[in-house]
């Protein structure tokens, strides 16, 4: 089995490098071909992983591949822990991988650095790997800024554009800040675990003594120094400013990296960590008002947005409070039960959109578009599937993985909960809201394409609409497929903790009527009825009668301009942090640096040299008598001064 | 040959040097060839040092020791450890890599030029092996020479300035190391190195010999208040004075702390060790915010070496604090981290450099608004740029991770609040690094002059292409490194906790 492993990890890799150093030279059709069967391989084994360790139910894997260090007895190794949270992970990122790889083929045709593009994705899924494969924090640490790196390269591809750029290192800059204290968690974690090895840790911890630090004890600050990091990667509020920014880059890596695996590396962390959070109360409230938070806030800036991807952005932040939220109340089976639904149908969302811009030519402007229906049956119908499981319509995807953590919410006991559940569920209204808009929008009502797009509209080619029928298929069945098995039989009780008394699982499992039965008694809940309203808004503004949504755009200026300006976020970091920075620097620099100690201190004990070497210049004149005539007149003065004057004089009178 | 090979590393780079200035500056080629040649030669040797090591004892290896000026019973003595072998082969390292890079760049007196780095890398090697203290005060002064003059004649416009800056400064410093050594000597009667760590010292010695050293080597690393030199040097440094300056020459004063004042000022390094702690800490953050405003390419790199030799101090002294004799790995993270961040560091300020030196040939300017949009003419070039910034930035899988990452896993348990400080690096010196490559090498290109240049040719490539290789190595597989210092920092850690009083 180990190799099945190492195969998994190292040839999505060697895709990369080959593709990396030899793209030039092998072509681009060597260059898809050898990256996607990389992936391929990995996906087929990640498949037999799944097989082997959560069907057949065998043990986990844990073990050290190589020592990376050994410090008297500390030991950091690089090396694997495959348990059941771990094959879902390997399968969803295999997955939507390889429908992107496959997707990229067709988008990214005539970009010239296509081989390049290749690779990135490639090494990508490689660090992604690593990530969830990993049985230690360094390693652990390693993938998660990997992917960073690539995100930050994917981002900012098309390096010609000022904003790509920009944003590109935006991301990287707030992702390190979330790294900050990801990795003193981590330092706190070895100081008082004694060690990296998750299972050591895990166990050490539970046992160790919990000391105070900063008026708090010691597992609550490790937990929410480690969900710092999980709110950089998972861009929750506000670490969340980066994502937005990040749809910069070329569509494939929005929904493989900014959408479907990379951001999601913080839902995983935290789970990773659940024998940890599980300890900490205070952490799990804060986990889960900052999800909340996001979920709520961040779904509501998507109703005002008119790019598509943008709007698709916003959403990816509102689903992913959701998940916060969950692994708040610990429910992680169901944040991960969730990540992975969310996974296949916002990847599928995403390319979807791509498709849509491919068609428009890059025209992203919701506003310029209508009508797409006829011109693009494919999209159309993955799409629809998409945005039903989006906003949880019974039976698709969305609808259980969503249900499930407002249920959970319901029951948890964590402080402040109602509050997020009224929270959560008001978001259901709100993702039904944008996300009907914005399919009305793009594919219904007239048509406001532009006259020299409206020529070249037709579906994509079939590289790009073979992933978006792959990625429907489990956008419609997954959730109905695995609800059961995945929370409620035990495919992820051991890889994680749930302490005694936070109950949500176990009232969620009592209250559980099998898969179709939700769907029978979706009807009698609060979030259906919150959709439909959503659905209905959204028709009403966007097919019905649109000049009702001017009209609201002008009633509610304030409302609209606080959305419109993303609560005042950007700008908020581009005084403090940007412009505040600069300025300090240049203090530091000016003043502090080159005033202070260089010109005053340094410069001016030279210059002090040469100031007393002017003094005393004249003095050595050369000729003699004038020495002469000092010795003598100092002479005179020290004889005066030491017969007649001084404590002791040698005469006395 | 075994047991003369420190002799042959310190002497064939200076007699090959000397050997190099007879040829000529006139027969360019034969110069080149022979100088690469030459430190090919010597760091094949200096290999031997690193196969030939035993890495399981702390006491000195290869060591030569004869009589030098018997009088005064001072010794040729030289040998190697688990902390000077590493350094003495970055050394070696760095000397061939700098003289491929000056292939074309450099006209003037060219054989003066490549025998000046080779006489001091002789110099350098001696400094790291000399276990005899005045043998180690000659070379470290000696080592002056070369590189004032490197500065002083193949420098930028104000290049008088900054040598003379470089040479009084520095020496400035060495001046109180000479007076302890003298004084340490009147007490033991021998100038040996060792002998000097089993000297006892009052408290009060022990404070004056540790400030005289820490003068000394605080110059050299440099430490916050006194590095104002190092921009300045650097900035008129040709690119190959600035490579050894920053790959070798600043970890003269890291290696100082290791082989002097931890080992002989146990108590009064113990006593001041939060001082010495917060001047690093001052490194790290205050001069993360002035790289990040600097507008010249080099003065940026500069200062973003001040801010990562802060990672050295920090890490050595971070030791009384960390140290817990039921977990002594702690302490051993802080020292060996601090290692490994001298030799990381050795790798990238010399690729970052290097990768400077690359723009500066073409254009012949260092500032950062001159560039952008590099990427789109020299693509291969920008490939090697990004990595070794991301190296600097931190960022795992290279070597610029390893030392931090242990010397901030180290910091936590000696004081919380040092590694929040220590670790908004991951911030700062990927906002001063990132953004300095997104204003040179993305973007789309501004200056037509930009848009003419042309990609790395096969020796820029080549030289690049070894220290993205060394970055990546130590970065994945940092353990071979840790390997050979351990039982010598082991060592040093229980030198350090011994009292002397």
């Amino acid at each position: 089995m180990q190799n099945f492993y190492l195969t998994i990890v190292l040839s999505p890799l060697l895709g990369a490098i080959i593709a990396g150093f030899f793209g030039r030279i092998l072509g681009r059709s060597a260059v898809h071909t050898v990256t996607i069967l990389g992936v391929l391989i990995s996906t087929v084994l990640s498949l037999m992983v799944f097989n082997h360790h959560v069907l057949q139910d065998n043990i986990a894997f844990n073990q050290n591949l190589y020592t990376w260090m050994q410090i008297g007895g500390l030991n950091m190794s690089v090396g694997f822990l495959v348990d059941n949270l771990t094959s879902v992970m390997l399968v969803v990122v295999s997955f939507v991988s390889l429908m992107v790889h496959i997707y990229t083929i067709g988008y990214m045709n005539h970009d010239k650095d296509y081989t390049k593009f290749f690779s990135y994705i490639s090494l990508f899924t490689f660090s992604m790997f690593m990530l969830v494969m990993s049985n230690n924090f360094m390693q652990l640490f390693f993938g998660w800024e990997a992917v960073g790196l690539v995100s930050y390269l994917l981002i900012g591809f098309w390096h010609h554009k000022e904003s790509a750029v920009e944003a590109s290192l935006k991301a990287f800059l707030v992702n390190r800040v979330g790294d900050f204290g990801f990795l003193l968690g981590i330092g706190l974690v070895l100081a008082f675990g004694g060690s990296l090895d998750y299972i050591e840790t895990f166990a050490s911890l539970n046992s160790a003594a919990n000391p105070t630090l900063w008026g708090m004890d010691l597992i609550t600050v490790i937990c929410l120094l480690l969900f710092v990091g999980a709110m950089g990667k998972s861009a929750q509020v506000p670490l969340h400013v980066w994502l937005p920014g990040s749809m910069e880059g070329p569509t494939p890596i929005s929904a493989l990296i900014h959408a479907a695996t990379m951001v999601t590396a913080g839902i995983f962390m935290v789970s990773r960590m659940s024998p940890l959070f599980e300890m900490s109360d205070v952490a799990l409230t804060v986990v889960m008002i900052v999800g909340a938070i996001t979920a709520l806030f961040m779904g509501l800036l998507g109703i005002v947005q008119n790019d598509i991807k943008r709007v698709v952005a916003y959403s990816t932040l509102s689903q992913l409070g959701y998940m916060t939220v969950a692994l708040g109340v610990s429910a992680y089976s169901v944040a991960i039960f969730h990540l992975m639904t969310h996974a296949f149908f916002k990847a599928l969302l995403f390319l979807g959109a791509g498709s849509v811009i491919v068609a428009m030519h890059h025209e992203q402007d919701i506003r310029q578009m209508g009508g797409l229906k006829k011109h693009m049956p494919i999209t159309y119908w993955t799409s629809l599937i998409g945005t039903l499981a989006l906003i949880g319509f019974p039976g698709f995807a969305g609808f259980y993985s969503k249900d499930m953590i407002i249920e959970a919410v319901h029951f948890s006991q964590l402080p402040y909960s109602n509050w997020v559940y009224y929270a959560v569920l008001f978001g259901v209204f709100i993702t039904a809201f944008y996300s009907l808009r914005m399919f009305f929008l793009v594919f219904h009502g007239k048509s406001r394409v532009k006259h020299e797009n409206a020529q070249h509209l037709r579906e994509s080619p079939l590289s790009i609409t073979f992933p978006l029928v792959m990625l429907a298929i489990p956008s419609a069945v997954i959730g109905y497929l695995t609800i059961e098995p995945m929370l409620f039989k035990g495919w992820l009780d051991e890889a994680v903790t749930v302490a005694q008394g936070h109950v949500s699982m176990v009232e969620l499992k009592q209250h559980f009527h099998g898969a179709l039965g939700m769907i029978s008694h979706a009807i009698q809940t609060a979030p259906f009825w919150m959709m439909l309203a959503g659905i209905a808004t959204a028709w009403v503004f966007s097919l019905y009668k649109t000049q009702w949504a001017d009209w609201m755009q002008a009633t509610f200026k304030r409302t609209n301009y606080v959305l419109k300006s993303l609560y005042g976020f950007d700008r908020l970091n581009e005084i403090v942090f940007v412009n505040g920075v600069k300025k300090l620097g240049n203090i530091l620099w000016k003043v502090s640096d080159s005033t202070l100690i260089d010109s005053i201190v340094v410069n001016g004990s030279a210059k002090l040299v040469v100031f007393i070497g002017a003094i005393i210049r004249p003095i050595q004149t050369g000729y003699i008598y004038h020495y002469a005539f000092f010795m003598i007149f100092s002479l005179l003065v020290i004889l005066t001064w030491a017969l007649f004057m001084g404590n002791r004089p040698l005469l006395t009178f | 040959m075994e047991n003369a090979l420190l002799s042959l590393l310190i002497c064939l780079p200076i007699l090959g040097g000397a050997g190099i200035i007879l040829i000529g500056d006139e027969r360019k080629n034969t110069v080149r060839w022979t100088s690469l040649v030459l430190s090919i030669l010597v760091f094949v040797l200096s290999l031997n040092l690193w196969t030939g090591f035993d890495s399981s004892t702390h006491l000195m290896q290869f060591v030569e020791k004869s009589a030098w000026i018997s009088q005064f019973d001072i010794n040729y003595h030289v040998g190697v450890d688990g902390i000077s072998m590493p350094l003495i082969i970055l050394t070696t390292f760095s000397t061939v890599l700098v003289i491929v890079a000056s292939w074309e760049s450099i006209q003037k007196r060219l054989a003066h030029y490549m025998a000046a780095f080779l006489m001091m890398e002789g110099l350098i090697v001696g400094v790291f092996s000399a276990l005899d203290s005045i043998l180690f005060y000659v070379f470290w002064e000696a080592s002056l020479i070369p590189m004032l003059l490197i500065v002083g004649i193949w420098g930028g416009d104000n290049r008088i300035y900054a040598a003379i800056k470089f040479f009084l400064y520095t020496f400035l410093g060495s001046v109180f190391m000479l007076i302890s050594l003298i004084y340490m000597y009147s007490q033991s009667g021998s100038f040996g190195v060792l002998d000097m760590h089993n000297l006892s010292l009052s408290g009060t010695e022990q404070a004056w010999i540790f400030w005289a050293f820490f003068i000394a080597f605080a110059v050299k690393v440099p430490m916050f208040p006194v590095h104002t030199w190092l921009p300045d040097a650097h900035v008129q440094a040709p690119t190959g004075g600035s490579v050894i300056l920053a790959a070798i020459m600043l970890k003269m004063g890291g290696y100082g702390f290791f082989r002097f004042s931890l080992p002989i000022t146990s108590d009064a390094a113990l006593q001041f060790s939060d001082i010495v702690i917060i001047l690093s800490l001052i490194a790290i953050v205050y001069i993360g915010f002035v790289a990040l405003v600097q507008r010249d390419m080099k003065k940026l790199i500069a200062y973003s070496s001040i801010s990562h030799m802060g990672f050295v101090t920090l890490g050595v002294f971070a030791l009384f604090l960390a140290y817990n004799p039921q977990a002594p790995e702690a302490a051993l993270l802080g020292l060996e981290g601090a290692m490994v961040q001298m030799i990381s560091h050795g790798f990238i300020s010399a690729a970052m450099f290097l990768v400077v030196g690359v723009l500066y040939d073409r254009l012949h300017s260092r500032e950062i608004a001159t560039y952008g949009g590099v990427i789109n003419s020299m693509p291969k070039f920008t490939g090697f740029a990004v990595l070794f910034a991301m190296a600097n930035a931190g960022l795992p899988g290279t070597s610029g991770f390893v030392g931090e990452f242990m010397v901030i896993l180290g910091a936590v348990q000696a004081n919380i609040w040092y590694a929040v400080l220590a670790a908004t690096t991951l911030v700062l010196g990927a906002a001063y690094t990132l953004w300095m490559v997104k204003r040179v090498f993305w973007g789309a290109v501004t200056n037509p002059k930009v848009a003419t240049l042309n990609d790395i040719n096969g020796r820029e490539f080549s030289v690049l292409v070894i220290l993205a290789l060394a970055v990546i190595i130590v970065g994945l597989y940092p353990q071979p490194i840790i390997e050979v210092m351990h039982v010598s920092i082991e060592h040093l850690l229980n030198q350090a906790l011994t009292s002397k009083l």
